[in-house]
């Protein structure tokens, strides 16, 4: 008796579960949180809420189907991840993409990234306890989601790219509304700096909280804005360049600070190398025609391929075992989001909730790319 | 029409029609209830407008329209939610201590009505003018955080204990600021009652006539009370992206639109008393010896000046709420006791020392 007294005063922990339901985990996250006090000694996430099994469902599918399941994972970067999907495919065919194809899907992807972004400013003020920004954030990214809703009929899960090329060519608005876009955002995005990045209070709760170093960030697996952040050179737009990367001038945004506040500027600046690159494509689309010619039924030869893409939240990979058949025989996603999850409770030892939720706002979650 | 610039014209002729068929201690009573009546009537008529207002600003803030449907622009949203609001099931955890977990929405509201009880709100309309009443909406206000604290503690949910703690601390810190930087003006007025405070600034506001100090006091004021009130980048008791919703996640139905309620009329009383003592009350604005401006303002109605005054504090907490984000728990403590406190207390004997050689106006 007199023994469990003393530990129960000792051991002030106790544990609090956050999540599946709550506001700011984004989805359907748990986090078993060890408290003391205020004071976070331990986050331990339980995953597998949303778990819908996409990869063995992919066994099942045939590659043009696949395509479709990629933008139910990171339906923010949705798609970047068929982009991934179908390069894959398309460097197990051996099939030469027509240029055009490329140029769109770069315009697009960038502009994916840039709606991903805008989206995650929103929440991160949200998170912080500013609503407003939220609002702010869906205000520009509206247009956006009007221009693909124009290019190819959905706003969120596009499911523009098949293997070969892309399901429509272009809308003839495409380039006129991207570009009143471009100059719209670059006027709007000094505002976001006015509401969130200037604030003083916004820095005090973002400088210096969840540091993350560079070795950390590359044991952990941390890619995306998160760990370029920490100063991980990990764009795989700039190291191993697809579609039309290439060609374009942008720079890798890297800081070597690895906190809270580093990850959100390295964000705002991956916004400005968007519109940059989208500028720079905008007026170079070239003729031809908007996909390659592949047969009904694709069927890859026997063999392994892996393909990585960098969606908003890092690195996304594919990786394709064929045996010849129509479906593959086994397919494996590498998720940002996963990697970027596993070193949470590294980062939130010793901080409080109230950091804690920020820290899980600047890695920038989406859950169902977690579970897949 | 001479009623609505001096009420004491209507409240006496109650008194004096109440006197005519009752004993002295019947009209006591009757006037009493009559009192009674007419603050819950305001409660609830505060509580109908504030809510509106609060969405309808936040709307402006952040490119909407608000409510538009229930109404003509929606101005009948609040009663819709009210409706809802009571017709729903009064949900009650299993492992909660009933009784408190009831008693905490009243002891919230009981406090606010008390300290409602002081308020000048015009010439003649005040229910209580004590001798001490600064001191008392001061300590009255106060006894909100033990509703908070046995909502938190009742609810049996971690969520809402970290809440109601969270409160319990920020309330209490900064209560002192709010009571020094209005002794502040104490220092000037020489007294605690009310009515005197505002019969003082016949001439001019205190913020006005006070200097710098006044201004000082006023913004540590505006601060310190956003913060007793948990609101705007204050409202880590409710922290809805941290706690859910804090020390009221566990609530639901009526009990809910009290806590809700409860924070807009403290928010009322807040601003009242920052209107009050800062910024002359009922009193017109009056500058110096400029006779024409003066008697021109003396035309507006005290009762119109006095809710134009508090309207424009609750624009400001609301503009607050819907611009920063919210700070943590230890930089709100560290504000408090290592920034506002000190200020304050400082701030205070540069006013003494003002009010001493009589500098002020």
């Amino acid at each position: 008796m007199e023994e469990t007294i003393t530990t129960a005063l000792e051991s002030q922990e106790y544990f609090i579960n956050m999540g599946p339901q709550h506001p700011s985990t984004h989805g359907v996250l748990r986090l078993v949180l060890s408290l003391d006090g205020e004071i976070i000694r331990k986050v331990e996430p339980h995953i597998g809420y949303i778990h819908r099994s996409i990869e063995k469902m992919c066994e099942h599918d045939s590659y043009q189907q696949i395509v479709h399941l990629t933008d139910r994972m990171d339906y923010l970067s949705c798609h970047i991840n068929n982009e991934a999907v179908c390069l894959a495919v398309e460097m197990g065919l051996q099939v030469e993409i027509p240029e055009r194809v490329k140029v769109i899907r770069t315009i697009i992807g960038e502009l994916t990234r840039l709606s991903s972004h805008q989206l995650w400013w929103g929440v991160m003020g949200m998170d912080l306890g500013a609503i407003t920004t939220f609002l702010y954030g869906f205000r520009d990214r509206e247009l956006i989601t009007d221009i693909f809703e124009e290019t190819c009929g959905a706003r969120l899960t596009m499911n523009y790219n098949v293997p070969g090329g892309l399901m429509f060519d272009i809308h003839p608005n495409f380039q006129k509304r991207t570009k009143d876009f471009v100059t719209y955002f670059k006027k709007k995005l000094p505002e976001y700096d006015d509401l969130l990045s200037n604030n003083v209070i916004f820095r005090e709760r973002t400088i210096g909280i969840g540091k993350l170093s560079k070795e950390d960030a590359i044991s952990f697996g941390v890619t995306g804005p998160t760990g370029r952040a920490s100063g991980f050179s990990c764009d795989v737009r700039k190291h191993y360049p697809y579609s039309a990367y290439d060609r374009v001038q942008f720079k890798e945004i890297l800081r070597t600070e690895g906190d809270c506040f580093a990850r959100y500027q390295c964000r705002i600046a991956e916004m400005w190398e968007s519109l940059s690159i989208i500028e720079q494509l905008i007026d170079n689309i070239p003729e031809g025609p908007f996909k390659a010619p592949t047969k009904a039924v694709i069927k890859l030869p026997k063999g392994e391929w892996y393909q990585k893409v960098e969606t908003a939240r890092g690195e996304f990979g594919v990786y394709i075992i064929s045996e010849g058949q129509k479906s593959p025989y086994r397919l494996k996603f590498r998720s940002p989001g996963f990697s970027n999850l596993s070193a949470l409770d590294h980062m939130a030892r010793g901080c409080k909730i109230a950091d804690l939720v920020a820290i899980m706002s600047t890695i920038d979650l989406v859950i169902p790319d977690i579970d897949r | 029409m001479k009623a609505l610039y001096d009420f004491s014209y209507l409240t006496s002729a109650i008194h004096e029609w109440l006197s005519s068929f009752l004993s002295p201690n019947g009209v006591l009573i009757t006037e009493m209830i009559l009192v009674g009546i007419a603050f819950m009537l305001f409660f609830a008529v505060l509580g109908l407008v504030l809510v509106y207002a609060e969405r309808k600003v936040s709307a402006f803030f952040q490119q909407r329209l608000g409510p538009m449907r229930v109404g003509k622009w929606g101005t009948a949203q609040t009663i819709a939610d009210v409706i809802k609001l009571l017709m729903k099931e009064p949900v009650i955890n299993r492992e909660a201590d009933r009784f408190l977990f009831n008693l905490a929405p009243y002891i919230i509201m009981i406090a606010a009505f008390m300290a409602m009880a002081a308020l000048p709100f015009a010439k003649g309309l005040q229910a209580l003018d004590f001798d001490i009443g600064i001191l008392y909406v001061a300590a009255v206000s106060s006894l909100g955080v033990i509703g908070i604290l046995l909502a938190g503690w009742s609810s049996n949910n971690k969520y809402s204990l970290i809440g109601a703690m969270r409160a319990g601390a920020q309330i209490i810190s900064y209560e002192l600021s709010v009571a020094l930087s209005l002794l502040t003006i104490v220092v000037l007025t020489g007294s605690l009652q009310l009515s005197v405070i505002v019969e003082s600034q016949a001439d001019g506001w205190w913020i006005f006539k006070g200097h710098i100090p006044a201004m000082i006091a006023f913004l540590i004021f505006l601060i310190a009370s956003t913060a007793e009130t948990n609101r705007g980048p204050f409202d880590l008791a409710e922290a809805e992206s941290e706690l859910t919703a804090g020390f009221h996640t566990e609530y639901s139905g009526m009990k809910f639109a009290f806590f809700f309620l409860a924070e807009f009329a403290n928010m009322f009383i807040v601003s009242a008393i920052g209107a009050t003592v800062f910024l002359g009350g009922w009193m017109p604005l009056h500058i110096g010896n400029w006779q024409g401006f003066n008697a021109i303002m003396d035309y507006i109605p005290p009762i119109f000046w006095f809710f134009g005054k508090v309207s424009f504090m609750i624009f400001l907490m609301m503009w607050f709420r819907w611009t920063f984000p919210r700070l943590r728990i230890d930089q709100l403590l560290t504000l408090e006791w290592k920034y506002l406190l000190p200020i304050n207390l400082v701030n205070i004997l540069v006013m003494a020392f003002i009010g001493l050689v009589g500098w002020h106006f």
